[in-house]
């Protein structure tokens, strides 16, 4: 029988990225994934002839250009084009327009508030003194904070290397923005409600908390620490799709020599004398590996793939509060054509960014106390794009593809388990809202695909359909993510490792949680590291 | 004209101005302290509002006061003296099936052998977790990269104090200390009340919900009163003011000059250092040292004045976080209310049936409006100590939450009076026979208490206590660890570390500093 290196479980773009540095280096890697296509939540499905959806993931900005460059994924048919602007409309009729050029930025903004204009490059400094702190830490592995090893001391001395770096001022203002809400940090720089509301929505994309919670100006953070073609904070998409990214991916993966079976769902792994062995699959199948690595969330791998009795007691109840909460839904909607925004004209700019339909940070909370009860947002915060205005790809011609992101939907109602009768009131809710705006929007609807969290978790498998695989507040982030004591990719047995968007640094589609868990894994073989470090002076 | 000279100026009378005027004039120093109102005390005082009653206005019970101060200053022999220790905290359930807390013990309320074995283990954590806080309180917090030897020295005993809870212990800490009390409550318990109860705890006086982060912290920081003696709420005999007065009477006892009636107007400035006050009847003081017992927003913005700092130092000031929701309301009673399945009115009695009421409750603050639902402490000081109520009649103390500063209607005799009724109505489905009992009744919403005690937002902690606003960050980068951007003025209230409660120890480290500020 034939065993391999190492078995990688689930082919989402970490699982793929554990698996190419692996078989860079040599190793036999087989990846296994349960769908019959590979990708995840970074995958392109064509669920209609000649219509392309980015069915979940939507945009890219946080994938790590350290990564994507050594693995040559351009080479590999990977095309990010950034995409500029960002439009908030108001109720009465017009709109904020976050433009790209710094000028026509601060007249808009001007046009709101002149304080608001000048307060904006202030704000903009600020933030982009944080997003410079937390990169370098991305292809790191965190220190465990109680360990006397070396190795965890020598990384506790690069933190420290970081904190006295800064005046204490500086670390004062750092510890107030990791700590701190949304809400409050625009309140500081801004007044006028739909700056802030407009500024506000990367604190919430993703997560279940309010713009009110401390920790969302983290959460923003997240969202602004990427970068396209080094412009640092863009985003783009992925020609193609999102799945462009994954496909990628692989495609390096096997360049390397490696293996993917699809249709290839694990259902156990087995465990011999306290290590991983190897995994059965639903057919039954059997397959062997001294080195198990699994790409699937906390409490997927921990609490559905093995078994409570060969795990320690504190990982099993360790990943049941582990915390996962769905709590944004999705909808991709087929256009007969471009349909127009109030006030915008379509060859705007403006057209081509994210739109969003909430005006004030009050609304935004509002927002949230529905999921908090148990209902999708009545007045949701959704971020949307037609990425078909300059991806020809996704559409067919003169056709248009509409990616929306909503927040917040829960992923179970207070009246239960969603029903198709949910599913549809949801969607609803988001189309109308969006139609309040674009008078012509209904009528070009083709079709439309409405996923609640219950319907991403039954596809790509991200436990509560949570984006993050895990909610990004700080006993979940660094050495603290997915548990603390387990921040390092290694599970708890030998031969077992960890290399989800549930492990550091965390979710979006930045590639990093693969790399840094690949090169925990080499280590651990005594083989060369080839991942490589951040950039200098990134 | 004063002539007097004094080396330190004290402005306000409230516990944490009274201590650090006693350890000031214990090492030698000729202190004067100027206090606005009539009587010593600031937030911490007894007064009538009704004919024969009298109710501790602000703070209602102690459960922070540190022994050591106790000790110090003799307050027992000078009139402090308890009418009850160690109050019992009731969760009331309206159908009287209530549950009941006393330190690691819990009973009531048909509590699972699970939730009453997992709430000792609760508490003790939170209790150990308290411990490293605690020994934090007693003294100057160390700056955290800019200090000097001592400092280091200091911060490395914290990170020791942290290792020391041993590995499981300190990971423990390290996940919750920085997160919400909801989700550990769902982790660790099942009962309603019992998760309620504690969600009330962790959001006592802050802008916060149980979802909120910071709210463990929030509880953790409720927590150091187990180690300073108090399992549960103290009533002092006479109320609150009873604390203040032999404060107040220690200091004097020590020579310290207290004037009342003396509302400062502004602090004098020369060359960039604090040199006197100037009181609003225009009469000026002047010594080398002068401290501020006001918030700091009342310190920065009132008294100095913006224009006379940096101008991001007062960016930072305005930015303090400061909103209250807390109200207060006090109820003057025909004879004792009778709660449904409780014989003891005299315990501390909260209702928050869960912790998702307590998080409703808070949904209404963050949007200008008081809660339908309101979240409640209640106090009956009466049932221990007859001198606050006539014979047979009673005075209620209750905290409600949630009361937002800003109401968007604005606080008016008709809101307070419709908040009133939701307060009373609320408080009958728990003790039918209230109503009828009312003879009178005063509510006190965060701007009263911002008008009669003189704190900035009434925030009973001044700042709010959260990551960014404790410790060395407390209040704003500038002015921590007692000192401010201006030479020879301090801070020494509940703004500074480590907060209000009528603990005491804002004021006695301040002290320390400005002695050490002094000597160097």
């Amino acid at each position: 029988m034939k065993k391999y290196d190492a078995i990688v479980i689930g082919a989402g773009h970490n699982g793929l990225t554990t698996a190419a540095y692996l078989a860079k280096s040599g190793l036999d890697v087989l990846v296994l994934e349960k769908n019959p296509y590979i990708g995840g939540a970074t995958v392109t499905r064509e669920l209609y002839p000649d219509w392309k959806y980015s069915n979940c993931s939507y945009v890219c900005s946080l994938l790590r250009p350290e990564l994507s460059r050594d693995l040559e994924l351009y080479k590999h048919g990977l095309q990010v084009i950034p995409y500029v602007g960002s439009t908030t409309f108001t109720r009465d009729g017009d709109y904020f327009g976050g433009y790209d050029d710094h000028a026509r930025l601060y007249r808009e903004l001007s046009r709101f508030s002149v304080r608001d204009a000048n307060a904006y490059d202030r704000y903009s400094a600020d933030v982009s003194k944080q997003t410079r702190l937390i990169r370098p830490f991305l292809l790191r592995t965190p220190a465990d904070p109680t360990s006397f090893k070396p190795g965890d001391i020598g990384e506790l001395l690069y933190l420290a290397k970081t904190v006295y770096s800064m005046s204490e001022r500086q670390l004062h203002d750092t510890l107030r923005f990791w700590t701190m809400s949304i809400a409050e940090f625009l309140d500081e720089y801004f007044e006028t409600d739909v700056i802030k509301a407009h500024l506000a929505g990367s604190g919430i994309i993703g997560t279940a908390l309010g713009v009110n919670s401390p920790g969302t100006a983290y959460v923003l953070l997240h969202h602004y620490m990427g970068d396209v073609d080094g412009t640092v904070g863009a985003w783009g998409f992925a020609r193609g799709g999102m799945g462009a990214v994954s496909d990628a991916i692989q495609s390096a993966f096997l360049a390397y020599g490696g293996t993917v079976r699809t249709d290839a769902e694990v259902s156990r792994v087995i465990v011999k004398n306290g290590k991983t062995t190897g995994v059965v699959l639903h057919n039954g199948d059997d397959l062997y590996a001294d080195t198990i690595v699994s790409a699937l969330d906390p409490k997927r791998t921990f609490l559905d793939i093995m078994d409570a009795n060969d795990l320690p007691e504190d990982v099993v109840s360790k990943a049941q509060n582990f915390k996962i909460r769905g709590s944004s839904g999705k909808l991709n909607i087929a256009l007969d054509g471009l349909p127009s925004f109030n006030g915008l004209a379509k060859n705007s700019r403006l057209m081509v960014g994210d739109m969003h339909f909430i005006d004030s940070l009050e609304r935004m909370e509002r927002a949230y106390d529905d999921w908090k009860n148990g209902s999708w947002s009545l007045d949701p915060y959704v971020d949307m794009l037609i990425p078909s205005q300059i991806d020809p790809t996704m559409a067919p011609e003169g056709k248009h593809m509409m990616s929306v992101f909503v927040q917040y939907a829960p992923p179970t109602l207070a009246s239960g388990a969603w029903t198709d009768t949910d599913r549809e009131s949801f969607g609803k809710t988001v189309i109308d809202q969006i139609s309040q705006y674009s008078p012509d929007f209904k009528d070009l609807i083709l079709h439309a695909e409405i996923r609640t969290p219950q319907d991403i978790e039954r596809e790509t498998g991200l436990t509560e359909g949570n984006i993050f695989m895990g909610e990004l507040t700080f006993d979940q982030l660094f050495f603290n993510r997915p548990f603390p004591g387990y921040g390092q990719y290694r599970g708890p047995l030998g031969g077992m490792y960890m290399c989800s968007s549930g492990t550091h640094p965390g979710g979006g589609v930045m590639a990093a949680p693969g790399a840094n868990a690949a090169r925990e894994i080499l280590r651990d073989l005594k083989r060369p590291n080839i991942v490589p470090s951040a950039y200098p002076d990134d | 004209m004063a002539t007097d000279t004094f080396d330190v100026i004290v402005i306000g009378a409230g516990h944490n101005g009274l201590v650090c005027s006693n350890y000031l004039s214990r090492a030698g120093l000729k202190v004067l302290v100027l206090e606005a109102a009539a009587q010593a005390g600031g937030a911490c005082i007894t007064r009538s509002f009704s004919e024969g009653f009298a109710v501790s206005a602000c703070a209602h019970s102690v459960s922070q006061l540190h022994p050591d101060i106790v000790g110090d200053l003799g307050l027992e022999s000078l009139g402090l003296q308890y009418a009850v220790k160690n109050l019992k905290t009731i969760a009331l359930s309206e159908d009287g099936n209530h549950l009941s807390i006393l330190g690691e013990r819990v009973e009531g309320a048909q509590l699972s052998d699970s939730d009453r074995q997992a709430y000792g283990i609760f508490y003790n954590r939170t209790k150990r977790f308290a411990a490293v806080l605690a020994n934090l309180a007693g003294k100057c917090p160390p700056r955290l990269v800019e200090g000097g030897l001592t400092e280091k020295l200091s911060l490395f005993k914290l990170g020791l104090d942290i290792r020391m809870l041993g590995k499981t212990e300190m990971r423990e800490f390290m996940r919750i200390a920085t997160i919400n009390i909801f989700d550990v409550l769902e982790e660790q318990f099942e009962n309603p009340l019992l998760k309620g109860a504690i969600s009330f705890d962790a959001v006592l006086g802050a802008h916060m919900g149980p979802r909120s982060p910071n709210t463990v912290l929030a509880y953790i920081h409720r927590q150091m009163g187990s180690l300073f003696g108090f399992a549960g709420p103290a009533l002092p005999q006479g109320g609150m003011g009873t604390v203040t007065q032999a404060i107040a009477r220690a200091a004097v006892a020590n020579k310290v000059d207290i004037r009342y009636n003396c509302p400062v107007k502004e602090i004098t400035i020369d060359h960039g250092r604090a040199v006197g006050v100037v009181l609003q009847d225009g009469s000026t003081y002047s010594a080398a040292q002068i401290v501020s017992n006001a918030d700091p927003g009342t310190t920065f913005k009132g008294l100095v004045g913006y224009p006379k700092l940096d101008s991001g130092f007062a960016r930072r000031v305005e930015n303090i976080r400061t909103k209250s929701d807390c109200a207060k309301l006090h109820l003057t009673l025909d004879g004792l209310p009778e709660f449904t399945g409780s014989s003891d009115a005299g315990q501390r009695m909260l209702i928050a049936p869960d912790a998702a009421y307590v998080e409703r409750a808070f949904n209404h603050s963050k949007y200008g409006e008081y809660s339908s639902a309101p979240a409640m402490e209640i106090l009956i000081p009466s049932v221990h100590d007859a001198s606050l109520a006539p014979q047979g009649k009673h005075v209620m103390s209750i905290i409600v939450q949630y009361a937002p500063f800003m109401l968007r209607t604005g606080w008016d005799t008709q809101s307070k009076q419709a908040f009133t009724n939701i307060i009373v109505q609320r408080l009958a489905r728990y003790a039918p026979n209230l109503p009828g009992l009312i003879i009178d009744s005063e509510l006190l919403t965060p701007q009263d208490i911002e008008q009669e005690f003189r704190i900035t937002g009434g925030h009973w902690h001044h700042c709010e206590l959260a990551l960014d606003q404790i410790a060395m960050m407390r209040p704003v980068y500038g002015a921590t660890r007692y000192s401010t951007p201006i030479e020879g003025l301090y801070l020494c209230g509940a703004g500074c570390h480590p907060g209000g409660n009528v603990m005491g120890m804002a004021g006695k480290n301040s002290a320390a500093a400005i002695i050490k500020g002094r000597s160097t």
